[in-house]
């Protein structure tokens, strides 16, 4: 079973319905940290705001996820997703994050290297530093397009599978053991999100 | 590199889509979950369905349209037309929609904007705006509703930010002077509205060839550009467009 955690930030509708195109039957989508516990699978979606995340601590979701990833459940947080694996956001300061991978979640700027810089980040952009260790991006090239739409970003770490290039180099796709994120919207992102989702899938 | 984006627009009256020459002569062009799919098979960006039925019972049919579009299409798929209050944006969403497009029931209710954007992201709004130049061009362009039939007295750029400001995602500008005409976007009026915000304008109106769309994305400023009737009876497809305007210069989307 996959649980698709719903924390009231936007539709699922397209994530869900990704997931079981490929196959994925049995996906529960949940708010009861029980759900969680017992899944083999977690997944969290979101487009939004990142206080949205406050509702995970709030109904006890954070420490399911906790003990779901200390169990080895493979993990997958999707746009708002990858960035509260991170410790935090200047979106909503208050708000602290999972804390997996260390670093702050901060908004594209306004200017980049002398020209204006548009926010939010919208479109098709291209995957580069694909590691090529990613069990995640397994089988993806770099210079892959994917479809994004976001104005806060995680910075480049040790951890980055894959960056992406606007105002900087971002992350657009992170990974340690079985703790993986995409900035990207993978159910958006025509056949390469669809192999990033399989590749979830088949962990 | 972010690239500039090729949408295609499907408009669907009673669960078909038509084409029609100035709002006359208007033939049916297809079922539009098939043409969707071919479309973004043959690498459109994005999928617009504006649905142009008026009549209330079109309704039920079009969430049918919308669901069976959507079962399979994993690129951002966007649906307008008819569009009155958060509950008929909700009825879309849950049908498998990415985003809404609200164009006369915005204007009427500014609120609107931000109502939809706090259930599903500002991301997910799109305000459409038509319009027209006035007397002395662009400077002057008014913004029209109820399917460019009806004048606002409300100028075009300043609604952009405004709808802006109240939290749109997108705009989608349509130039009712160039629009049908296939002699080129108004890359004028684009490029006044896309330095006015700081949101994507995607331009609309116009397209008859690569040359449009590549002068749009430079001269107009646009980040994205829609097309409708050149994209039926197989007159040309994405892939074909995209290689053309990408070897004019403009970063594009090349799969496959």
């Amino acid at each position: 079973m996959i649980a698709l955690i719903d924390y009231k930030a936007g539709n699922l509708t397209s994530v869900v319905k990704a997931l079981r195109f490929l196959g994925a039957d049995d996906v529960v989508v949940t708010q009861k940290p029980d759900d969680v516990l017992r899944a083999e699978k977690v997944v969290l979606p979101g487009v939004g705001h990142f206080r949205a995340t406050q509702l995970l601590e709030d109904v006890r979701l954070t420490q399911a996820v906790r003990e779901a990833v200390a169990k080895g459940a493979p993990f997958l947080g999707i746009c708002v997703g990858l960035q509260w694996l991170y410790e935090g956001s200047t979106e909503a300061p208050e708000t602290a994050g999972f804390g997996h991978f260390s670093g702050q979640c901060e908004r594209f700027p306004a200017e980049f290297e002398g020209a204006e810089l548009k926010s939010p980040h919208v479109g098709w952009n291209s995957l580069e530093d694909v590691r090529a260790d990613s069990r995640l991006l397994r089988g993806v090239e770099p210079g892959s397009f994917v479809y994004y739409t976001h104005s806060w970003r995680a910075p480049v770490s040790a951890d980055t599978a894959a960056s992406t290039m606007y105002g900087g180099a971002f992350t657009a796709a992170v990974e340690r053991g079985n703790v993986m994120g995409v900035q990207f919207h993978p159910e958006k992102s025509a056949e390469t999100g669809l192999k990033v989702l399989r590749n979830f899938l088949e962990l | 590199m972010l690239t500039k984006r090729i949408i295609a627009c499907l408009d669907v009256r009673g669960g078909r889509v038509v084409k029609g020459i100035q709002f006359l002569d208007i033939v049916d062009a297809g079922d539009p979950a098939e043409l969707a799919h071919r479309h973004a098979a043959a690498g459109a960006d994005e999928i617009v369905l504006l649905d142009i039925t008026a009549t209330h019972e079109g309704r039920g049919t079009l969430i049918d349209t919308v669901k069976r579009t959507a079962a399979t299409l994993f690129v951002p798929f966007t649906v307008g037309g008819g569009i009155r209050s958060a509950e008929d944006a909700e009825a879309v969403f849950t049908a498998g929609a990415d985003k809404v497009s609200i164009n006369s029931s915005a204007i009427a209710r500014p609120e609107l904007i931000g109502e939809i954007g706090a259930s599903f992201g500002a991301q997910a709004v799109i305000v459409a705006i038509d319009a027209r130049r006035g007397e002395r061009g662009v400077s002057d362009a008014e913004v029209y509703v109820s399917g460019g039939r009806k004048p606002t007295g409300r100028g075009v750029v300043e609604w952009a930010k405004e709808a802006e400001q109240r939290g749109a995602g997108e705009i989608l500008l349509t130039s009712m002077d160039t629009d049908g005409m296939r002699n080129g976007f108004d890359c004028e009026l684009t490029r006044a509205v896309s330095e006015a915000v700081q949101i994507p304008v995607i331009a609309s109106g116009g397209a008859g060839s690569a040359a449009h769309f590549a002068e749009v994305f430079t001269v107009g400023k646009a980040d994205a550009a829609l097309a409708a009737s050149i994209f039926h009876f197989g007159v040309t497809d994405s892939r074909a467009l995209k290689a053309e305007v990408a070897a004019a210069g403009v970063p594009m989307r090349l799969p496959c």
